[in-house]
Formats: structure tokens, sequence, C-alpha cells
């Protein structure tokens, strides 16, 4: 009997009755006045920084100062410019030298600060790990209260992968001191568009 | 002679500053769960409904299994099943073998430390960099992690710095938290972009989808996996959940039972292999369908790994995790390692006091310490307690179910007490131990209420 049979046997045989899923109801769920400032306010907690901006217009000028300045700068946000298609296909060692990401979210959450992000929406899985210093747009309409309501407009399984990243990377891991930075972005800008 | 908790609690406890800091910071870190969790009204809802999913979950286990397995499959994913820890590791050495793989980093994977995967590699001159910080710090320094969630919380930062001296040349006496995670982000980002191998664990596998989810804070699952062209992703079969709908409820108690964050900042859904990667999951069981059969103890499965329980546990922030001497410590190590080891473990479901914080703090509403007390009765009926504990719990039987005999002993203990001090006032008597004895008094609470209790009646 191959291991597969002999856990799945020892499973079904032990495994208790069947019990039934819980009926959520969803009106339990806290509730914000306002999406946008609870966003805002957790974010920031959390390292992250939040700018509300009434269009792309701002965005569109700083990359092109971003791109000019010499650095590694990637876009992968179409509205704000040509698009970097070319990093789809670098490897981790030619990310490593990325300064600075521009990349869409398709949902944001009030209750944590988290942003889904879609791997096509990444141009690279790497991207939004790798670079220094993570900026990451999305719609004011798009904020929701909950992981719950987050869960329902977005579909885990439509593309290979995908995240929900909030704020910038960080460690506590001595002696619980927080660190901003440890792995992935140094530091995390969500610009919030409307 | 066996190590036991005891004896090993004995020794962290002699640095008596250390252990206070411990167990403050644990604390603090208890309250920073307590803070994000009345934050919200619906907690105890989102509990319940933790627990009835994850009672669901186990109670139709091997269909969610099959099915995560086909979708798994049908997504591009290899699927692997281990009976034990040796199987597991055995699979992913051949994968190893098979590509002649040399450069592995690991994110943090409980279930590895579990199976010893680090150390068998090891045996077969294979190195594994673990990549989350606290994690590397005790690699470095040759010591398992002594906590789930934040695996060097028994070190101080001057630890570090001599350890990250040693090992990453860093300025000597440099103690500072941000220079050395710092000197640590350069160091494994090199690590980083050559692997050829990454290996995480597995937050949460999606039935429904046939992916998983891994949350980090620091980035480091990702920073492996979207790299080396082979990526194994080690998963205890009890991580599997019905659909993806449910990971709503689970990544709102994670964090915040964990540590007391909102989220984690990354919480990666993986469900595809990027073109030219393979990616692997291996699913094990090491004694996890034995638990299930235990109906007592099946509960135990439920877990999501948040360490809440031993934040709160009065024990563990006194002991220090490498007391429990498992890959799991703390009260929940002490209800599952019972059944990976009886006789290895028969001391664990003893360090408690019963005191049923744990129980109160577990997001899945596992019924900690009434299973820790469970477990002691099986272990004392196995013949697994020491002689001196077995005759001392035989004597209390004996005296507390006979009332005159009670009554009698007590009248001598107080005189004894009284008229011959040392004989209780001695080494011998572990109560003594750090502790002044009461002064015996004159009348037991029996006697004084014969006298006054119906008098004082209205």
């Amino acid at each position: 009997m191959s291991a597969r049979e002999k856990i799945l046997n020892a499973i079904a045989s032990n495994q208790p009755e069947l019990t039934a899923l819980p009926l959520m109801d969803k009106n339990v769920l806290i509730r914000y006045e306002d999406v946008y400032a609870q966003f805002k306010t957790v974010l920031e907690s959390i390292g992250g920084k939040v700018k509300l901006i009434p269009s792309l217009t701002e965005l569109k000028e700083q990359l092109i100062a971003d791109k000019a300045s010499g650095n590694f700068v990637v876009n992968a946000i179409a509205d704000l410019g040509k698009l970097d298609n070319q990093v789809a296909s670098f490897t981790a060692l030619d990310l490593e030298k990325v300064e600075k990401a521009y990349i869409k979210g398709t949902a944001g959450v009030a209750e944590n600060g988290a942003v889904w992000i879609y791997e096509s929406q990444m141009l690279n899985r790497l991207l939004p790990f790798i670079c220094q210093h993570l900026i990451i747009v999305i719609d004011i309409a798009a904020i929701v209260a909950t992981m719950h309501q987050a869960y329902e407009n977005i579909d885990v399984a439509k593309e290979g992968f995908g995240a929900f990243i909030a704020g910038p990377s960080k460690t506590a891991d001595i002696e619980q001191s927080l660190v901003i930075g440890a792995h992935g972005a140094r530091s995390a800008t969500i610009y919030v568009v409307g | 002679m066996k190590t036991t908790h005891a004896a090993l609690a004995e020794k962290f406890i002699a640095d008596e500053p250390r252990t206070n800091w411990h167990d403050e910071t644990l604390w603090f870190v208890r309250e920073k769960r307590d803070k994000a969790a009345h934050g919200l009204p619906e907690w105890e809802q989102l509990r319940e409904w933790g627990s009835q999913i994850k009672n669901h979950t186990l109670s139709n286990l091997s269909n969610y299994l099959k099915e995560f397995e086909e979708k798994a499959v049908a997504n591009g994913i290899k699927v692997h099943w281990a009976a034990d820890g040796d199987e597991h590791n055995k699979i992913i050495h051949d994968i190893i073998r098979k590509h002649n793989i040399q450069k592995i980093v690991k994110s943090k994977s409980m279930l590895t430390e579990e199976c010893h995967l680090n150390e068998y590699l090891q045996e077969h001159g294979i190195e594994v960099v673990d990549t989350d910080l606290g994690e590397r710090i005790v690699q470095f320094r040759k010591e398992p992690p002594s906590h789930i969630v934040l695996p060097a919380i028994h070190l101080k930062k001057e630890d570090v710095s001599a350890t990250f001296h040693e090992h990453l040349g860093t300025e000597k006496g440099n103690n500072d938290p941000q220079y050395l995670t710092e000197a640590a982000r350069q160091h494994l980002r090199d690590k980083f972009v050559q692997s050829q191998l990454a290996i995480t664990g597995v937050n949460f596998a999606v039935a429904e989808t046939g992916g998983f989810v891994v949350c980090t804070n620091e980035g480091n699952a990702d920073m492996g996996a979207h790299t080396a062209p082979v990526h194994i992703a080690c998963m205890g079969f009890e991580k599997i959940i019905p659909k993806a709908e449910h990971l709503s409820v689970f990544l709102r108690l994670l964090a915040r039972s964990a540590t007391g964050q909102p989220i984690t900042t990354y919480s990666s859904h993986f469900h595809k292999p990027r073109p030219n990667q393979e990616m692997h999951i291996v699913i094990v069981d090491n004694g996890r369908s034995r638990q299930l059969g235990r109906e007592d103890f099946r509960n135990s499965l439920k877990c999501i790994r948040c360490a809440a329980c031993f934040n709160t546990c009065p024990v563990y922030r006194r002991s220090g995790g490498h007391s429990y001497h498992t890959a799991v410590a703390g009260p929940i190590g002490s209800i599952l390692n019972p059944n990976l080891d009886m006789k290895a473990n028969a001391d664990l479901p003893f360090a408690s006091t019963l005191c049923g914080s744990c129980t109160n703090v577990c997001p899945v509403k596992i019924n900690i310490h009434e299973q820790l007390w469970k477990w002691r009765q099986i272990i004392v009926a196995e013949g697994y307690v020491a002689a001196s504990k077995k005759m001392g719990m035989m004597g209390m039987d004996f005296l507390l179910s006979r009332p005159t005999v009670y009554r009698f002993a007590g009248k001598m203990g107080r005189w004894l007490m009284r008229i011959l001090p040392f004989v209780t006032n001695n080494k011998l008597n572990v109560w003594y131990k750090q502790r002044e004895m009461p002064e015996p008094p004159k009348e037991s609470f029996r006697d004084w209420y014969l006298k006054n209790g119906k008098t004082n009646k209205k």
C-alpha cells in the first residue's frame, strides 16, 4: 500500500462523524463609517504610508522623475506610462537591483491595511518582494471593510499567484524591537485614487 | 538520565533577570493580542467560526485531502504523501538529488523541525539556510527555535550581536537591532538570489482550489519561492480548509492571536508554479491520523500555530521553549507531543498549572488545558511517570478519600511543623525550594467551622 492510501485510509477510519460548516452571518462584522480613514490609520500603524490623490497626474510625473534619476525603477501600471514588460523574464539577480516598483492593486482592506495584488499586476512574482521601495496604487472604491468582503471581490485561483501585502517588510526577531525592512521592501507607499 | 521539562526549566531560571525579561516580553505580546482581539466586536464569533470550520474539516478530512490533491495536480503542482518524518525527508532528498541541487533556502516550517529535515540533509552533506531572521540566528548558534512564531525570543540583542560578529563579521559590541537586521538582510539576499530550491511551510491549504497560503512578515518565503527553480511546500495534513472564503476567518484570527498585528505583511496565495518552475507539496501524517482517532485529543489538530497559548502560559513564560525539548513547545506542544512519543514526552502534560488561559486565548477553541489533564491520566495509567510521583499520588488518593485519616494527618502535620520544623523545612521537600514554609495554623478550617460556623449563620 502506498503512503497515500495508508494515510487516507487511516484518516477515513479515524475521522469523527460529519459536522456542518457554520453559516456565517456577515451582519455581525465590523463596519467603518469611513473605510478609507480606517485603511489609512491601520496602514500607518504598521509602517506603511498612505496618500490620497485625486488623479494619476502627480504619480505620472513622479514616475518620470524616478526613471530620470538613473535608479532601476519598474512600472507595472499601464495607466501611468510605458509598462516595463521586460522584467517578466528577469531573474532574481537582475531584479535585486530594483530600487522602486509601481504596482496596481485590486482590493484594499480597511481592517488591516492589506492590498490584494494579482500576479498579472506584478509583471514578475518576485517584483513586489525584492524591490527596495514599493508603490501600490488602488482605487478608493476598491477599499472594503474586512477580509470577508475582500475575498468576495477577488478570485484567489484565477491566476497562479496572488498576495495580500500590508505595508513594508518587517521583523521583531531581535528582542522584539520592530525593524522595518527585513527581506522585502524597506518602504511601502499606497496611493489611493479618488 | 532523561532530560525533563523540570530539569531544563531549572537551568533556564538560574538567570533570574533574564527569566523576568522573557516573562515580561511574552506577556507584552499577549497584551498586544488582547488589544487586537478587543478591536473587533465579532472576535468571539470569529473564534467560533474558526472552531466550527476546523471541526467540520476534520470530520470530512479524507475527502478534502483528495479534493485538494486533485485540484493541485490540475494546477500543475506535484503532490507527495509521507507517512512519517523519515518519508518526508527522503522525498525532499530525492528531489534535491534529481536536480543536483546545492543551494537551498528555507522559510519557517515547524513541520520540517518536527521531522528534523535540516539534520537529515546535513548528514547527507547538504546545507539548508534558514531565512527567517530568528531562525537564522538560532541556526548559527546550533540551537533549535524556542518559540514557533518568535524563534529567538530566548536571546538578548547582545547574544545576537556576538553571533553575527562571529558568523557575519558585524562590528563587535554593536547591539543595534536595526544594524543587525540590515546585516542579515544583506547576507540572506545573497542566499536568495543564488537559491536553487526553496522550502516553505504552509499555513492553509484550500481544498476547493488546490492552492496554499504562506504568511510571513519578513517576505522570506516569497523571496525564496519566486526565485528558486524548485519550490517544495511541506504541510501536515491538518492544514486543509474547505474553501477560499474560509481564509477570511483564519487570516483575521492568525496574526491578531500571534503578535497582535491586524495581518501579517505578506499573505501569499500559491496556485500554480511559474513558467519553468517546479512546485511540490509534501503532505505529511507523522502520527496525525493516530491523533485523529483519539477522541479526547483529536481537536488538537485544529491548531493554526499562532502561539497565543505560549505567550499566555505562566509556565512557558518562565521556563523558556527549550525546556520542552520538542519542536513545538508550549501548551499546544504538550498535547501534541505525547502522541508522537508518549514515553519521551511524558513530562510535558505536567508542565502546566492547568489554569486554562491557553484555552481562553486559542483562536480555534482547542480545550488545551482539559487535554493536558487527560494526558496526565493516560500517562500515569501507562506507567510513564516517576515512581516518586506515582507513590505521591497514591498516598494522596488514600488520604483524600478517607476523611478520618485526613483529619488525623492534618493534626499531626500541624503539630510536627510546630515542634520539629526541620521535617518540612529541608532540601528534600521541593515545596521548600525558594520558599519559606507557612506558619502552621493552630486549628484546621473544619475545626474552626464546627465551633463558629453555626453561631455566625443568620
